[in-house]
């Protein structure tokens, strides 16, 4: 298939890869494949049409090379990599993907490391996928990460604007998550901040859920180009909804069956969480549905309200996790975070204000009190 | 004399750069520095104390679980909180599961590569493979066909010409040992051992959501609620699923995990007379067995043991914990000081990337350079059970005698690159045994009618004085964990944490005394200086986990006030 290069098709003979036949060797039958196909249109939103197609891009293609990059993170998102949900997904990932760089998972160190990045950076220019994983320092030159002797801005630049595409994974990745919180002591910023050139599709979550970073590549294996995004470079099929409008729970909420206390008859049977400070109103993610762990479970699903996580800076907007946000609008389902993008902003604005959060005030608010400045 | 730079170590969390001098093979001299810095707990100060364990289980996503452990542990000792037995004993299920389980993966996944080659089991016979499994347990997986089909499926991949993440590596470095046998039954489990993760830790997602990073934990309590007959908590159906789970755990140390290391460290004997390191051991203690609080109840014993010498525990006093950054990217004097009087601010003098070399005359690292009583401290699973051990623990005194009969070798073996890899496995046969138990704990309670899950009294911050300080420590799958925090006007005020990496992956002190790692590494001898692959067994060894050892205290450092002991 085409990667949009025009070369697609001249890749070399042992570059082939053949699916069906690797599948066999790792004792995946074709039934099991089926079923990851018919998983991973599922957690696309595809119809059930299209697992043909997603099974016959898979077939006929070779595994492109992965260049997996890790800043200022906590690796959470290469361990959430590790417990991939579908039975055989880990399996079909590997066999799926060449991932020619990921530190925490290679077998070669030091310089013998950075040469098989820089070999597949040189030697695939324009055909590798680049999985950034935590955020990149821009201050002080980038002295704040650095490896292999370079900074952390000087290795995605290279990488990511030399890759077909860059898909990050996890909030760090994206927008610079927990380094870039109030006072964002290191300038740490997200993927596309630091590569504006780059085309980037934004995986936030914390950690990523590995069923939306695996069904991303399938839809750019499948259609040959990246899946539509909203307004803050998240695919629609995992971002598109509010966690709020998918929720179990849901219907507590309209009834105004809410928590009150945690342990309490109203939590133990399952009530709405949203007088805890669940998040869920203003969080487009599809953890409901996907959920973790082989489905297993989710946040709402053990008692503990949504903390926001996939949303731009919740760190310091839907903070302090437990104050319940303070109106939820009543706008209906279809509506999209593009759509509400301003709404929102007024709402949270107005959470900024009701409790003083927002970094700035913050800071602002325990110098005046503490009779301290100028540290900031 | 040759100067060799591993940057990046591989295979661990974070950013791990080893610069080492060599002399005649034989390391004389090394230098440990972390290359990456967030400022984590700058960024909690001004927030609510209760927030803070998620943000610091954002510290580290590889041992998800222990800074929410310490943080909420920190903030009830603050705030003088006792927690109801059964989130206590969640809190047992949940930090046991985590170490077996990131042990495993350590094993397997991030050290086994130092020891077993990969390529070389391609050579192998797959019916000795399986004679050699057998004679080492009953796991069901050891028949001819089944190493065969395992060797098929790598020698295909081998076939395709691109290694992905075994590209590159060390392989037939004349350091490895093991026989092809071996290293198809240890590549093999390396498989297996992928599997056996992702569904075992379910006990998370289970209790708290999601791993990683579950989302469970409450200042005061737990937030998964308890009641039988409701569906939406920790029901009987619950319980049955984690009990069947916690089996898994348990069989698979005990019948993979635990022979293999036995069988492995058979063959490097050597080993244990390498990489001895800094000869002081601390332990935290871990797993209460009652919600008192008191050290006295903690299943594994704390302690402190200096010199090797196993005649005598002594008992830890937290005032004595010191940072020093003499050698470290902050501002501040030279000499140590405790965790609430630490100075500063990132001042970054290393050279301006790109670089080759790092100055280590003057400051190398990010990491701090934590010493208790002035002395550098090996924390982590051989503290842990030397700790145990020493303080005539059942469990440790019979799991450890077990191991050095099988090995041939007396207790001196213990203190050695090998020492630390077979202690490792160790803590995890202890804990993995020891989990049902807690498990039958919790379901005792709550059949005699406690449904207990949290302690409200001071959930609401309008209850707390105006001002409180308090610490909460945790043995982490890494060793010794501390949180500092300061609470006042319910925000916090200043937050530390010294974290089990920073002990043993610290520079040089201000006497120049190497940390836990430097001192590990000299007396190495290195096969190829090019393909170091010596320094990543040690190295290794101590499972680093650089993401969690780099942080910044409170510009302010003010004295603390009036620490109660967890």
């Amino acid at each position: 298939m085409d990667y949009g290069d025009g070369k697609g098709k001249s890749r070399n003979s042992e570059q082939c890869f053949d699916v069906p036949r690797s599948l066999a060797e790792r004792g995946i039958t074709r039934r099991d494949f089926m079923k990851f196909c018919t998983a991973m249109s599922a957690a696309l939103a595809l119809p059930m049409s299209l697992v043909p197609r997603i099974a016959a891009a898979l077939e006929n293609d070779g595994r492109p090379s992965v260049i997996w990059l890790e800043f200022q993170s906590c690796t959470g998102d290469t361990e959430a990599l590790l417990r991939a949900a579908n039975p055989t997904i880990g399996e079909i990932v590997l066999d799926v993907l060449s991932i020619d760089y990921a530190e925490t998972i290679m077998a070669a160190a030091g310089h013998q490391a950075e040469d098989a990045r820089m070999k597949t950076v040189k030697e695939a220019r324009g055909k590798y996928i680049a999985i950034v994983e935590g955020a990149v320092p821009m201050k002080d030159g980038g002295i704040y990460c650095c490896i292999g002797g370079r900074s952390a801005l000087d290795i995605v630049r290279e990488v990511c604007s030399g890759a077909l595409a860059t898909i990050t994974v996890g909030t760090c990745a994206s927008y610079g998550g927990l380094p870039a919180a109030a006072p964002n002591p290191t300038g740490a910023v997200g993927v596309k901040e630091a590569v504006p050139g780059a085309t980037v599709v934004n995986l936030p979550g914390c950690p990523v859920n590995t069923d939306n970073l695996v069904a991303t590549v399938v839809h750019f294996l499948t259609f040959g180009k990246l899946p539509a995004v909203d307004g803050k470079g998240r695919p629609l099929f995992a971002y598109g909804k509010r966690i709020h409008d998918n929720c179990e729970r849901r219907p507590h909420f309209d009834a105004g069956q809410y928590v009150e206390v945690w342990g309490s008859e109203a939590h133990r049977n399952g009530h709405c969480l949203y007088k805890m400070g669940c998040k869920g109103p203003e969080t487009f993610h599809n953890c409901p549905v996907q959920r973790y762990n082989e489905k297993t479970n989710w946040p709402v699903g053990s008692g503990h309200g949504c903390a926001g996580c996939s949303e731009p800076q919740f760190w310091d907007t839907m903070t302090p996790f437990y104050r319940r946000l303070p109106n939820v609008p009543g706008f209906g389902i279809e509506t999209t975070a593009d759509k509400i993008g301003a709404g929102l902003a007024v709402a949270t604005a107005a959470a900024f204000a009701a409790h003083g959060v927002v970094s700035g005030l913050r800071h602002k608010d325990d110098e005046s009190k503490d009779g301290k400045g100028g540290n900031q | 004399m040759t100067k060799i730079v591993v940057d990046p170590i591989t295979r661990i969390e974070g950013h791990l750069r080893i610069q080492a001098e060599v002399n005649g093979g034989t390391i004389t001299d090394a230098w440990s520095s972390s290359t990456m810095f967030r400022g984590i707990e700058s960024i909690l100060k001004g927030r609510d104390p209760r927030d803070a364990w998620y943000f610091t289980q954002r510290i580290c996503g590889v041992c998800t679980t222990v800074h929410s452990i310490a943080s909420i542990r920190a903030v009830e000792n603050a705030l003088n909180i006792t927690v109801p037995l059964n989130a206590e004993l969640i809190r047992n299920l949940i930090i046991g599961t985590q170490l077996v389980q990131d042990h495993v993966i350590h094993f397997y996944h991030l050290h086994a590569l130092d020891w077993v080659d990969v390529v070389s089991a391609l050579k192998a016979d797959p019916a000795k493979s399986a004679a050699l499994a057998a004679s080492l347990s009953d796991w069901p997986l050891n028949s001819p066909t089944y190493f065969k089909s395992v060797q098929d499926k790598v020698a295909a991949f081998v076939k395709k010409g691109r290694l992905g993440p075994f590209g590159n590596a060390y392989w037939g470095h004349p350091a490895y040992k093991l026989p092809p046998e071996a290293n198809l039954m240890a590549t093999a489990h390396y498989l297996e051992a992928l599997d056996w993760q992702r569904e075992v830790i379910k006990i998370h997602a289970i209790l708290g959501s999601k791993n990683p990073h579950p989302q469970t934990f409450l200042v005061g309590g737990m937030a998964i609620p308890i009641d039988p007959n409701s569906q939406n908590a920790l029901n009987a159906d619950k319980i049955a699923e984690i009990g069947e789970l916690l089996g898994k755990v348990k069989r698979f140390v005990e019948k993979v995990y635990i022979p293999d290391l036995l069988a492995v460290a058979s063959f490097y004997k050597d080993w244990a007379g390498i990489g001895a390191g800094v000869g002081n051991y601390l332990s935290y203690g871990e797993y209460p067995l009652d919600n008192s609080g008191k050290p006295e109840k903690l299943w594994f014993p704390q302690g402190i043991i200096l010199n090797r010498d196993l005649t005598k525990v002594h008992p830890i006093d937290q005032k004595k914990i010191t940072e020093s950054v003499a050698h470290s990217w902050y501002e501040g004097g030279s000499a140590g000081v405790h965790p609430y009087d630490g100075q500063t601010e990132p001042k970054y003098t290393g050279p301006k990337p790109p670089y080759d070399m790092i100055d280590t005359n003057g400051k190398y690292s990010w990491v701090k350079s934590p010493r208790y009583d002035g002395k550098p401290m090996e924390v982590g699973p051989l503290a842990v059970i030397l700790v145990a051990y020493a303080s005539g623990h059942a469990g440790a005194k019979g799991a450890v005698d077990m191991v050095l009969k099988k090995l041939g070798v007396g207790p001196e073996a213990l203190f050695s690159t090998l020492g630390r890899t077979a202690a490792r496995g160790i803590e995890s046969l202890l804990v993995a045994e020891e989990l049902p138990k807690w498990l039958d704990m919790l379901v005792a309670n709550i059949k005699g009618g406690d449904l207990a899950s949290h302690n409200g009294e001071k959930w609401d911050p309008a209850s707390w004085p105006h001002e409180a300080a308090g610490f909460g420590w945790h043995n982490a799958p890494r060793g010794a964990l501390g949180h500092w925090v300061r609470i006042r006007d319910q925000k916090i005020e200043n937050y530390q944490a010294v974290v089990p990496t920073t002990w043993n992956a610290s520079p040089r002190d201000e006497k120049g005394e190497r940390g836990p790692y430097e001192a590990a590494l000299v007396g190495t001898p290195l096969a190829d200086p090019d393909k170091p692959l010596e320094i990543l067994r040690t190295i290794h060894s101590f499972d680093p986990c650089l993401a969690c050892a780099v942080h910044v205290v409170d510009p302010e450092g003010n004295a603390m006030v009036d620490v109660k002991v967890l």
